[in-house]
C-alpha cells in the first residue's frame, strides 16, 4: 500500500507499524518527531500505531540553524 | 561573582547563546559552540532526509545532555506553521523551550508581530517556555511579557546583517519597561556589538552569523565569549559618567618646578 513520507510517495507492507517504518528508514526514533495526518504521535505510541493506505507522515529532526529565518 | 541568569526556573551557565546554522560542517559547529562557552544552542526543525540515510544528525555533535537545546521556528511565515513546528520540536523530546519566530518578510526577515503574539498565546497556554524573536519595540515586549513569555528576544539589527546594535535606546526602554529577561537576538556582527548589548543591561545575547560568518569562526566564538563576560561585568560595575572636559587623574600637588 502507498503512504506519503515527507512529501514523497512510499510503498510499504500492509499493517506496518510506525515503529517498524522508522526502523526500516534507518532513523533513530530518539532523534525525531512524527506527525501522522497532522497529529503528533507520542514516541511511546510508535509500536502500536498501524499505518493505513494514503497516510501522510512528517518525520522531522533538528538541523543547524539559528537566525536563518528561512 | 554570583550573577546567575535564571529564566523560567532554568539556570543558564552562559549569557552567550548560539545558533548552529551556516557552518561548513557539524564538526566546525561543535568546535565553535565549545569555543563560545555557550550552554544554549538553538536548532531548526526540518524534515528528515529519508532517501539519504547516511546523513548525520546534529544532536550527535551537540549533546542534549551537555547543552540546553532551544528549538526555533525559523522559516515560519504564519502563526499556524510556527505553532505546528514548535509542537513537533517538543515532541522530539529534548526541550520544552522554543525560540518563536514568525517571519513577516523575506527580504528583511523582520517579525510579523501580530502573528507572533497569536502564536505565543497558544504556545504559552500549552506549557511551552516561549522565547519570542521580536522587533526592538517596547510596546510589543510588554505585550509578550503580559501573555506569559519567559523572555523577549528583540533584534539588534536584521538577521544575519551584522550591523550591530542599531537602536540602543529602544533596548534601554525595553529593559526599563518589562521585568522578564531580555535576550538580544540577531544583528550582532563583532565582539564590541555583543559587549554593547551587555553593557546596556541585556540579560544575554543570541548570535549565529556573527560567529559562523567570521573568517575564523572558532576565534570569533572565543572573542564573543569574552565580550559577553566583559560587557556584563562593565554593566555590573557601573560606568563612570561622561564629561566634556578633561579631569586629571594624577594629583597636581608635589609637581616639580611649582
Amino acid at each position: 500500500m502507498q503512504i506519503v513520507v515527507n512529501g514523497e510517495k512510499k510503498i510499504i507492507n500492509e499493517k506496518m507499524s510506525l515503529a517498524e517504518l522508522i526502523k526500516e528508514l534507518g532513523i533513530d526514533a530518539q532523534r525525531v518527531a512524527v506527525e501522522l495526518n497532522r497529529s503528533i504521535i507520542d514516541k511511546a505510541d510508535y509500536p502500536k500505531t498501524i499505518l493505513k493506505e494514503n497516510d501522510s507522515l512528517e518525520i522531522v529532526s533538528f538541523i543547524g540553524g539559528g537566525e536563518i529565518g528561512r | 561573582m554570583d550573577d546567575k541568569l535564571i529564566i523560567a526556573g532554568i539556570e543558564f551557565k552562559s549569557r552567550l547563546w548560539v545558533g548552529t546554522g551556516k557552518y561548513k560542517d557539524f564538526e566546525e559547529t561543535k568546535k565553535a559552540v565549545e569555543a563560545s562557552g555557550a550552554d544554549v544552542v538553538t536548532v531548526a526543525v526540518r524534515r528528515v532526509n529519508i532517501t539519504d540515510k547516511s546523513k548525520e544528525n546534529l544532536l550527535d555533535y551537540i549533546d542534549p545532555k551537555k547543552y540546553k537545546i532551544l528549538p526555533n521556528t525559523a522559516g515560519c511565515y504564519t502563526a499556524e506553521d510556527a505553532i505546528r513546528t514548535a509542537r513537533l520540536a517538543r515532541a522530539a523530546g529534548v526541550s520544552d523551550m522554543v525560540k518563536l519566530e514568525v517571519i513577516g518578510d523575506e527580504k528583511t526577515l523582520f517579525p510579523d508581530n501580530e502573528a507572533l503574539l497569536e502564536a505565543a498565546k497558544v504556545l504559552v497556554k500549552e506549557g511551552f517556555i516561549v522565547f519570542p524573536y521580536t522587533n526592538d519595540d517596547p510596546i510589543m515586549a510588554k505585550k509578550l511579557q503580559d501573555i506569559g513569555c519567559a523572555a523577549v528576544m528583540p533584534l539588534a539589527a536584521p538577521i544575519g546583517s551584522g550591523l550591530g546594535i542599531r537602536n540602543p535606546y529602544n533596548l534601554k526602554i525595553i529593559l526599563e519597561t518589562i521585568k522578564i529577561p531580555v535576550v538580544v537576538d540577531a544583528g550582532v556582527g563583532t565582539a564590541s556589538d555583543a559587549a554593547i548589548a551587555m553593557e546596556l543591561g541585556c540579560d544575554a545575547v543570541l548570535m549565529n552569523t556573527g560567529i559562523a560568518g567570521a573568517k575564523d569562526p572558532l576565534k570569533m566564538a572565543e572573542a564573543m565569549r569574552y565580550a559577553i563576560l566583559a560587557g556584563r561585568l562593565a554593566y555590573k560595575a557601573g560606568r563612570m559618567p561622561m564629561k566634556l572636559y578633561a579631569s586629571a587623574s594624577s594629583p597636581l600637588e608635589g609637581k616639580i618646578g611649582g
